[in-house]
């Protein structure tokens, strides 16, 4: 990683800094909540109280009826639909406005308009709803049962889908010399982007067009399912994102107040508004992350994992979401449980369970923070069965870097790297051997010390092909972007992909810096807006570097070729003489600015040789990797962790982070995501969890009960990269987006058992909150056999 | 969410404060730092017809030293503690418990009197001041009384205040310069409300121990046989007693907020003696 010469200019690999900052950090950003238009009105939702029930009779505030809206008011809007086409999926019907039945608290069932959101608030006070309650569904074990209330009765069970893969595990099941068997759990939870959901819509005479300005991660799928919806043709559909405050993944789905927004704005043609705010969001908004794993694995006595039989089931919620559809967790659980591990025996059995929980939206890493930590404990559990060193076992499981590229036991191609490697540098950086030494000598205050590690795969920019064998209403494909040369010598790029805080409008800016040589600061990138900028899936799957860096690499490579056909002219000399430096055209002895060649397009076409490119100084290109089925990064993470055994509270003394996404196009902005990811991982692993009572009420309305990770509970994480480029994208780019939040459960709670392996007590769901850790501690003093509850 | 609509009125003196109370028929409520009432206007927790602002009584912002006593102004921000701008009756306590409220920006606005006549049962003044063995001096349109603060807690998020009375000012009496404190809170992050407090206070000079075991249901429980143990006898056995008497006062705990209690208590306890 070393031997590179240090990159120049502001190209791949510099760590620029990033251009969006300026605006953000004066308060200059603009975001749904800051936009103004006159005649505007805001909107209010009254949502569902209950969890489950008949909803069987409404009243409009009165005096105001004009104002309120329920389902039967909003004349031909569809309801969400999401098919797959994965055998048995159940499709559900999403309706903006709930009407027959109401399925979770917070579920909208009316909206109401005012010119300011309190009054607005003041009207969905005022209506009224009658309901007859229905038992709720909450468990999602005990919704696979048998006579289980169901969410969708016309289904007969509570099952979007079961999934099955085969595979020989009972010959090693009957010989292996280690069996390890453990069940685990995720909490619900809550992505936190800064900013909400929002958005505001209005309608455009002069293009005849409904505009939204709505806070997406996904601007032209949006406008592909809204116009659907909608009963519009697409072309009279413009989505123009604003700045979007961070997604998670939260802001990649089309969401019931979109539609209800859109379809006021279309129907009034006037401007409507609607703000979330942070209880809607904890309430009905951003769930995500509930699995249950069982998990049985197999090993020689030396802590080689020979197979794994798992079955997975993740608690949906009341409706599939779109584009993604309620499979995609339980598909990626099933499919990445395997981990960087070499082992040829796996089955697991997944089941997609719907449920009275607001619906379920993938988040940073999908589901792999759950698989992550499934396997990761597992591994260590292994080595504890077998008397071993957990990081010793890891590193001796792991697929070997000789062994690149590597098809693993579900078929997913690992391209490059070296994943022991990782293991070994983060031993090194944690200092292992003094931790341990640490850990026997024991802590003047009485904590217990442990150290845990993680080592994961990141597939990221999945593309086509995995898509496509899901079946769902979005498959990408090739991804676009255009570069244009300007008049006086910068650049425009323009991308469908949107910029959310990942710092795209800097790393794009650099791939075509990297190419034309011409400073970020005279690239300007024009992001989202389906109004002028190519169709893009959008930002989420951690691609945005690898699919819109490749489209902007293979546009500004194009647009390099038709500026040396004309710079070559001008020069007089042949194209191949040219070349571009710091931001100046070179040919023969001679030089050019790339104005020169700009005013010659623009503004003298009379100095243009004969038969010139009649593209000009634009070049529009796709971008597909050569293997479309991912690239994938890893890292390995490890964490020291300090346990007060006597009130269960966790204390993060040392994090290292150890990652690898091939060539960093900015080793700040990954440094970035990695730190941010960590922060959100250790959200996972020790706070963050939305519960609910067996009513299916959410105990979790505002950030004093739903606790996020602040400044004094992370560590400084440490981080060293490695950088294998991938073979098959780009400059070897790789994506970076999830990684972060995918290792820290495992590495943290690895930890945190190895800490308090000498009482008897061993973690397996999360968050591990103090109270969690002490009543096991406790009703492990007790006597009590195992019993985790004892103490709740 | 936004608040629903409500009148507001800033109160020129004391005597205005009290009168539009009065006029306000039970709807209306003061407000000062502003820092719980805020938030549960926003969510329509608390409906107000008339909000009226105290926040610029001067009156209410003074520090008195009597006999042995400090007197607060309810108006003292917990970041006046924090930064030492007032003296410390508690003999750095104060100073120590009002930087370990919530975070700056709420320490800059939030007030004692407003902690204390809100009365979460998790907040930190309620259990520092009941180890102190405060009087509340509140004003009303009957005239001036004082209550003790360990009497006038009635439960969770109640103060034996009226609708129309005023609290006013904080009475303590002044630890000796040789007192020592313990002062142990557990919480799952900083800035968190408190799952247990433990205060300990021993006063040598002045015969005075006092151990309080907060953050519970109601409000704080003063262990009185374990303040008695630990003058007479001493460290050790003061903190034996405290399983027994936490069980004894919260016998509707689980095993695990029963420990976190226990705790809290004994680790204050083991403060005060030096660990």
């Amino acid at each position: 990683m070393s031997e590179k010469p240090e990159p120049s200019g502001t190209g791949i690999g510099v760590r620029v800094r990033r251009k969006e900052d300026r605006r953000h950090l004066q308060g200059r950003g603009r975001f749904v909540a800051d936009l103004a238009m006159p005649g505007l009105l805001e909107v209010a939702f009254l949502r569902s109280p209950v969890a489950h029930a008949r909803l069987t009779g409404w009243r409009k505030a009165p005096g105001a009826e004009a104002r309120c809206f329920f389902l039967e008011d909003l004349e031909g809007l569809q309801p969400i639909v999401a098919r797959s086409s994965l055998k048995g999926y159940k499709v559900s019907e999403w309706p903006a406005l709930a009407r027959d039945k109401l399925r979770y608290v917070g579920e909208c069932v009316a909206a109401c308009v005012a010119p300011t959101r309190a009054e607005a608030e003041d009207l969905a006070e005022a209506c009224g709803l009658d309901y007859e309650e229905l038992p709720a569904v909450i468990d999602p074990l005990a919704a696979r049962r048998a006579g289980s209330p169901l969410v969708h009765e016309s289904w007969g069970d509570n099952l979007f889908l079961e999934t099955f893969v085969d595979g020989d595990i009972d010959a090693i099941a009957r010989t292996a010399a280690v069996k390890v068997e453990r069940e685990y759990a995720t909490a619900r939870q809550c992505m936190h982007p800064m900013e909400g959901k929002g958005l505001l819509a209005w309608w455009d005479d002069r293009a005849d067009q409904l505009v939204v300005h709505t806070s997406t991660q996904v601007p032209h799928v949006i406008r592909t399912g809204l116009a659907e919806c909608l009963g519009l043709e697409q072309r009279r559909v413009r989505i123009a994102p604003p700045d979007v405050g961070g997604g998670f993944g939260y802001k990649c789905i089309l969401q019931p107040e979109e539609l209800v927004v859109a379809w006021l704005a279309m129907t009034y043609r006037r401007p409507f508004r609607w703000v979330e705010d942070r209880r809607e969001h904890l309430v009905a908004g951003a769930n995500a992350r509930e699995h249950h794993y069982k998990v049985t694995a197999y090993a020689d006595a030396r802590g080689r994992l020979l197979a794994l039989d798992a079955e997975v089931t993740v608690n949906v919620g009341a409706y599939s979401v779109y584009p993604f559809t309620a499979c995609l967790e339980a598909a990626q659980a099933g499919g990445n449980l395997p981990g960087p591990y070499d082992f040829r025996n796996y089955r697991c059995r997944t089941y997609s369970v719907a449920s009275n929980k607001p619906p379920f939206t993938p988040y940073r890493g999908v589901a792999r923070p759950g698989v992550c930590f499934a396997i990761e404990l597992t591994i260590d559990a292994i080595a504890r069965a077998v008397g071993r060193e957990p990081a010793e076992v890891r590193a001796e499981n792991l697929v070997p870097g000789s062994a690149m590229p590597y098809d693993n036991v579900t078929n997913k191609h690992y391209d490059s790297g070296d994943y022991p490697e990782s293991l070994r540098r983060a031993m090194a950086r944690i200092d292992l051997p003094a931790v341990r030494t640490r850990q026997a000598q024991g802590e003047p205050d009485g904590r217990l010390i442990g150290v845990g590690f993680s080592t994961f795969t990141e597939q990221s920019a999945h593309g086509t092909k995995v898509f496509a064998s899901w079946g769902i209403p979005m498959v990408p494909g090739y991804e676009q972007a255009t570069v244009r040369l300007t008049p006086e010598g910068g650049v425009e790029v323009r991308a469908g992909i949107h910029t959310i805080g990942q710092g795209l409008e800097t790393t794009l800016a650099q791939v075509a810096s990297e190419i034309l040589t011409i400073p970020v600061e005279r690239i300007g990138v024009v992001l989202g807006d389906t109004a002028e900028t190519p169709y893009s899936t959008g930002a989420y799957a951690s691609r945005g570097a690898v699919m819109a860096g490749g489209a902007v690499s293979r546009s500004a490579t194009a647009l390099a070729g038709q500026i040396k056909a004309i710079a070559a002219h001008l020069l007089q000399c042949e194209p191949a003489e040219v070349s571009f430096e710091g931001g100046r055209i070179r040919g023969g002895n001679a030089s050019l600015d790339f104005a020169d060649v700009g005013r010659a397009w623009y503004l003298n076409p009379e100095q243009l040789p004969d038969g010139v490119d009649a593209r000009g100084l634009e070049a529009t290109e796709g971008f597909k990797p050569k293997v479309d089925s991912g690239a994938f990064t890893y890292a390995t993470h490890a964490a020291v962790v300090a346990v007060d055994p006597e009130t269960g509270k966790v204390e993060i003394l040392d994090y290292v982070v150890i990652e690898d996404c091939g060539t960093m196009i900015n080793p700040m902005i990954v440094e970035g995501q990695a730190f941010g990811g960590s922060a959100q991982g250790i959200g996972t692993a020790l706070f963050e969890e939305s519960p609910y009572d067996a009513a299916g009420q959410p105990l979790h309305s505002t950030l004093a009960d739903y606790l996020l990770p602040g400044p004094s509970e992370l560590p400084s994480f440490r981080i060293e990269h490695m950088e294998t480029p991938s073979p098959y994208t780009a400059h070897g780019i790789k994506g970076v987006g999830e990684g972060g939040a995918i290792a820290p459960p495992g590495a943290i709670v690895n930890a945190i058992n190895d800490a308090v392996k000498g009482l008897g007590v061993e973690m397996t769901e999360i968050p591990v909150s103090p109270r969690r850790l002490l009543g096991k501690i406790l009703a492990a003093r007790s006597g009590t056999p195992s019993g985790l509850e004892a103490a709740e | 969410m936004k608040a629903a609509a409500f009148d507001y009125a800033r109160a020129g003196d004391l005597a205005e404060a009290v009168r539009l109370l009065g006029e306000g028929e039970g709807s209306a409520k003061l407000i000062a730092g502003g820092q719980s009432l805020g938030p549960m206007l926003n969510l329509r927790l608390v409906r107000v017809g008339l909000l009226v602002d105290i926040r610029r009584l001067e009156a209410l912002r003074t520090v008195e030293e009597g006999e042995g006593t400090l007197r607060y102004g309810a108006l003292i921000t917990h970041s006046e503690f924090e930064d030492g701008r007032v003296p410390d009756a508690g003999n750095g306590l104060l100073r120590q418990v009002g930087g370990g409220i919530a975070y700056r920006a709420v320490r800059n606005r939030g007030t004692l009197g407003g902690s204390l006549a809100h009365a979460d049962p998790a907040a930190d003044w309620i259990s520092a001041f009941t180890a102190l063995d405060a009087t509340l001096q509140i004003e009303g349109p009957a005239g001036r009384r004082s209550l003790p603060l360990a009497g006038g807690l009635l439960g969770a998020f109640t103060l034996d205040l009226g609708e129309t009375e005023i609290l006013t000012a904080v009475e303590v009496p002044r630890l000796g310069a040789g007192a020592r404190w313990g002062w142990h809170k557990i919480n799952r992050k900083t800035g968190e409300f408190a799952d247990a407090i433990g205060v300990a206070l021993l006063d040598e000079e002045r015969g005075f121990c006092r151990v309080v075991c907060g953050a519970v249901e109601g409000p704080p429980v003063v262990l009185a046989a374990v303040a008695e143990a630990l003058r007479a006898e001493g460290r050790q056995a003061g903190r034996a007693l405290v399983p027994a008497a936490v069980a004894e006062a919260l016998p509707a705990l689980d095993p695990v907020g029963r420990h976190l209690h226990v705790v809290a208590v004994q680790r204050a306890i083991d403060q005060v003696f030096g660990r």
